[in-house]
């Protein structure tokens, strides 16, 4: 039964793939000008943009160039930067892992706060911790999180001095590390992305959580004498499902939407390569970017929905 | 920029429209209607009203800017650069070009106010018109147009915002248009599922009985329906929206300078950090306050709403 949903939503996940790299593909077309006039110098003969045209493929039809385009992408060629001359994949993947690293860790704290928020105001509802949990989520997706990245620097490096202001470790490079020096880097951008989950994750746990209580089963495990503490594992294990879904969804919007908060602290991921990419008009490059990005919050969107099925027997595998 | 946001702005709107499904009450006296309970009730709720007057006062300003900044917002002076919050002449401080805070951030709600809500509009037309037809028509064009939106919700919003306006090029017309893709999706699947949901209802075959034609039952019997739930969904857009929008300023997609905007602002601020924090903190205290008016506004109508559960 499993094996047949698994492969239902395959199914169904196939055209959704293949319309996102249509859009990614699009993309670059949408732009003004072509995708070579920002990096030929102004005064390049016409026999040179031809060449570069021709290099690049950009002389064919539209239909055929993103045929080409998609088989080269099928065998893990995204094409070569404009700006770097760099294959995209490299430079993408290597931005990936350090997008990831912040992304998991802001989803983590976010799970932690955000489900503890979220059971003690369901357990205690209408109580003032259930309104601090509730004034506390409202915070979450109300707060423009580029801007509470800079009161994190302004609190924490510019007045305190405690934490360093950007980057992703002490010797200026690219690569992130689990010491003690890049721990102390990581800390400010992962606490400012996590606000969102959290107030998102609190919000949904609280509403599961006052379900869960209000359903006749509790009451009947209490009535046959159940501690407290035995009801509360029938919650959690009734909550977790849904939870863990969000949870997942959560990480891949913020490894999608990081480059704000990437932006404020220069740390070196995805969202900084596709803004160095934007503002270069490396088009290849945001291409290739996006298009990781995109089929990541694809394919753990797949994750999340099968692993909920399995989770949870309710839901049917239709 | 002036959403119909005020609870009897909603009860002219689709008081005349929505069938009375309300349970009648005791003999002699009128129900309210669907919209009359549900301005009733918003009224009542302290906190959606709090909130919906400060949108309503920020509105006003906006408007106002122009004849009421007490400086010239775009006048700037080397010499007066980074005053602190409560200069005599600078109430606010003043920026990194030596020009009036108060006085930009009082412009600035304009521009940040029209580019945060304007997509949200415009997609809340666009998105129902699409939802609706696919919901109401069904079959194989439901498949089509549902099939096709999947695809935009595989880019998380933030990401398809920036791809977007990135590919097109700065500007303000850029951002609304990329915004404004963002938002058509979501709205179009909560228009879809709504329509669907009440397709199958006994009102529909009722009128279908009676003779009304298929655009009569659209117009009457669907849009009353349908619009409500979809309209609080789209307020509840807003307040991301205008994050989204500042930030796509903020990041040097959006507004150009020197037009003042919070998110343009805060964006060039980031330099004064260590000289003047709070001064450089200002624009964003604004996209916070009003994303926070926005949600609270939109959460008290959505409790309002469900009366017919």
């Amino acid at each position: 039964m499993m094996l047949i949903y698994i492969l239902k939503r395959l199914v169904y996940v196939t055209p959704v793939a293949f319309g996102v790299s249509l859009v990614c593909f699009m993309l670059v077309h949408l732009a003004p000008g072509d995708a070579l006039s920002a990096v030929l110098p102004a005064d390049a003969t016409q026999e040179t943009i031809n060449e570069m045209k021709a290099a690049y493929g950009f002389d064919k039809p539209l239909p055929v160039q993103y045929l080409i385009w998609l088989w080269h992408v099928l065998h893990g060629d995204l094409g070569t930067s404009i700006a770097t001359g760099r294959p995209v994949l490299g430079e993408v993947s290597r931005a990936v892992v350090n997008s990831l690293i912040l992304a998991s860790v802001a989803t983590v704290i976010g799970f932690t706060f955000g489900t503890l928020f979220g059971f003690v105001a369901g357990y205690h509802r209408n109580s003032v911790a259930d309104r601090a949990a509730s004034a506390l989520s409202v915070f979450g997706v109300s707060v423009p999180h580029y801007w509470l990245g800079m009161v994190l620097v302004i609190v924490f490096s510019a007045t305190l001095g405690w934490l360093p202001p950007t980057g992703a470790g002490p010797d200026g490079s690219g690569n992130w590390r689990p010491d003690f020096d890049h721990l102390r880097y990581l800390i400010l951008p992962a606490v400012t992305m996590s606000v969102i989950p959290t107030g998102i994750i609190a919000r949904t746990v609280r509403a599961l959580v006052a379900d869960i209580l209000a359903q006749d089963f509790v009451e009947a495990l209490r009535a046959k004498g159940m501690d407290e503490f035995g009801v509360f594992k029938h919650v959690v294990r009734n909550a977790a499902p849904t939870a863990l879904a969000i949870m997942g969804l959560q990480l891949g919007y913020l490894l999608g939407g990081s480059i704000l908060v990437e932006t404020v602290f220069a740390w070196p991921g995805t969202g900084f390569l596709l803004n160095a990419a934007i503002f270069q008009r490396d088009l290849p490059l945001l291409q290739g970017s996006i298009l990781v990005l995109a089929m990541f919050f694809v394919v753990l969107n797949l994750l999340v929905d099968v692993m909920q099925t399995a989770l949870d027997p309710r839901i049917e595998r239709a | 920029m002036n959403a119909p946001i005020t609870a009897s702005a909603m009860a002219l709107d689709g008081g005349v429209l929505a069938p009375s499904d309300v349970a009648p009450e005791a003999a002699f006296v009128p129900s309210r209607g669907f919209w009359g309970h549900v301005g009733h009730r918003l009224v009542r709720d302290p906190v959606a009203m709090g909130a919906g007057a400060l949108i309503l006062l920020i509105v006003v300003i906006a408007i106002l800017a122009p004849w009421i900044t007490p400086m010239d917002p775009y006048k700037g002076s080397m010499l007066r650069r980074l005053k602190h919050v409560g200069d005599a002449t600078y109430w606010l401080g003043s920026d990194e070009l030596g020009r009036d805070m108060i006085s930009r951030l009082m412009l600035g709600a304009r521009l940040s106010l029209f580019i945060g809500v304007t997509p949200v509009l415009i997609a809340f037309v666009i998105g129902s018109a699409i939802g609706i037809l696919a919901g109401y028509v069904g079959g194989w064009l439901n498949t089509i147009l549902m099939r096709t939106i999947d695809v935009f919700f595989a880019f998380p919003s933030v990401l398809l915002a920036i791809a977007l306006s990135g590919a097109l090029g700065a500007g303000i017309f850029n951002s609304i248009v990329s915004l404004t893709c963002v938002f058509v999706p979501q709205i179009a699947r909560v228009a879809e599922s709504v329509t669907t949901g009440i397709r199958k209802r006994d009102y529909i075959d009722a009128a279908k009985l009676s003779g009304a034609s298929p655009l009569t039952i659209m117009r009457v019997q669907v849009l009353g329906n349908v619009v409500g739930p979809i309209f609080v969904y789209a307020t509840s857009l807003i307040s991301v929206s205008m994050i989204l929008a500042s930030g796509l300023s903020f990041l040097g997609l959006g507004v150009r300078p020197p037009e003042p905007e919070w998110g343009l602002m805060l964006n060039t601020l980031r330099t004064a950090i260590y000289a003047n924090p709070v001064v450089a903190a200002l624009p964003g205290v604004c996209i916070f306050v009003v994303s926070i008016a926005f949600n609270l506004f939109s959460d008290g109508l959505r409790a309002a709403m469900e009366i017919r559960q």
